[in-house]
């Protein structure tokens, strides 16, 4: 059976993408962001697994509004990274594992979570700034096979902050029961609060992302308790997008050990934030 | 629906119908080919994707505001700010009456309050 051995939440906003592929890590709008990062790199590198699932949504790159799933799994070989309009990120094409995505389909669907299925699908920022985040430098390839799992989170209305938990609960249920003997890391991607359009744009609740960060890792059912417009309210129309960290969170055990997390204001428009847990040590006995 | 939570458009279902025409050129112009036809006739290309004579002169006139409200969804219309060089904290002091250095403080300095 496969096992999840880490679950790391991070941000994806496009501009931690483009501070490193610029080389601007080390200027002082950034310094203290990419300094947060290094010891989940660190440990991350000393835990590679055998192949990973990643969380996230498109921002009109690989999909548009002509169809909207909610949930979509990928199932190919390859992704290529996409162009979103200014030539495409330095980093390498994705490599897919189709075993692994066509077992999760058919278990998530049995269990009553109807995927759309992805045969072919460019893969924009809010897949590559995570894996850049994972590892800064790739080389030639990615560190594993990597899954495309989908949210809808940019048209209202969004999945609830419950069925993304119930949904991760289910692909933690649909990983444990593959029949291959692999390592698997689960990254949910986005947030943390930020608004992009409208009066309150710019908005940063502090307050709210160190709860979410506490509960993320103690109390990930309170957090699924929440409404859209609690989510909205709170974390403003694009901090919505959190709900994709209930999806790894729940494909995690019910104990899980913090190794790291940071946060960090601002990232663009966004409060960046990274959590990232060890889903061995927290087993009960 | 959604209540409503002053200062904040919540791009649901009608207005992603309202804004489809216009979001579907937003997303064209990825592409090199698509730019520079836009470019060498803006109102034009609003005609050949059937925007309404309110999208096509909020395109054409740089409205980011009024694009938003009818119907653009903010991660499109950020395709039109690319192409003219804009960023995101540009258009995040349009929508708060700000300066771009005026908005790229109030982050710096913490965010602006959710209130
Ligand atoms: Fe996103």
């Amino acid at each position: 059976m496969a096992e999840v051995i880490w679950g790391l939440a991070t941000s994806h906003v496009p501009s931690i993408g483009a501070a490193m592929d610029r080389g601007r890590t080390q200027d002082p709008n950034w310094k203290a962001l990419f300094d947060g990062y290094q010891p989940a790199r660190e440990w991350l590198a000393g835990h590679k697994p055998d192949v990973a699932i990643l969380v996230y949504n498109d921002h009109a790159n690989g999909i548009d509004l002509d169809i909207v799933p909610t949930f979509g799994i990928g199932t190919a070989e390859r992704y290529d990274v996409a162009d979103e309009g200014f030539g495409r990120r330095p980093v390498p094409d994705v490599v897919g594992d189709p075993d692994l995505s066509l077992h999760l389909l058919e278990k998530l669907v049995d269990e009553g979570f109807d995927l759309t299925v992805f045969q072919e699908l460019a893969v924009d920022h809010g897949f590559t700034v995570p894996l850049s985040v994972w590892t800064p430098d790739p080389g030639d390839a990615w560190p594993c096979p990597v899954v495309p799992l989908l949210v809808n989170v940019i048209q209202y209305p969004q999945p609830t902050a419950a069925r993304c938990y119930a949904l991760g609960q289910a692909l933690g249920r649909a990983i444990a029961s593959y029949d291959k003997d692999v390592t698997v890391g689960i990254l949910g991607t986005g947030g943390m609060s930020h608004q992009l359009a409208g009066a309150r744009a710019g908005m940063i609740n502090a307050e709210f992302d160190a709860m979410f960060m506490e509960a993320i890792e103690k109390d990930p059912a309170k957090l699924a308790a929440l409404s859209r417009e609690e989510l909205i309210r709170e974390a403003g129309s694009e901090g919505i997008e959190m709900i994709m960290w209930l999806i790894m969170r729940g494909a995690m055990n019910e104990r899980v050990r913090k190794v790291h997390s940071h946060y960090f204001v601002p990232a663009s428009n966004t409060a960046a934030g990274l959590a990232l847990f060890d889903n061995r040590a927290g087993q009960t006995a | 629906m959604l209540t409503d939570i002053p200062g904040t458009p919540v791009f649901d279902g009608q207005t992603s119908r309202r804004g489809f025409r216009m979001n579907k050129l937003f997303m064209s112009l990825r592409f090199a080919a698509n730019r520079e036809r836009f470019l060498a006739d803006e109102g034009a290309y609003c005609d050949e994707f059937g925007l309404t004579p309110e999208q096509r002169a909020a395109v054409t006139g740089r409205d980011w505001q009024a694009m938003i409200d009818l119907g653009g969804s903010i991660f499109y219309v950020y395709k039109l700010a690319m192409m003219d060089g804009l960023s995101m904290q540009y258009l995040g002091g349009v929508f708060t009456g700000m300066t771009e250095q005026e908005f790229v403080a109030a982050m710096r300095a913490g965010g602006r309050s959710g209130g």
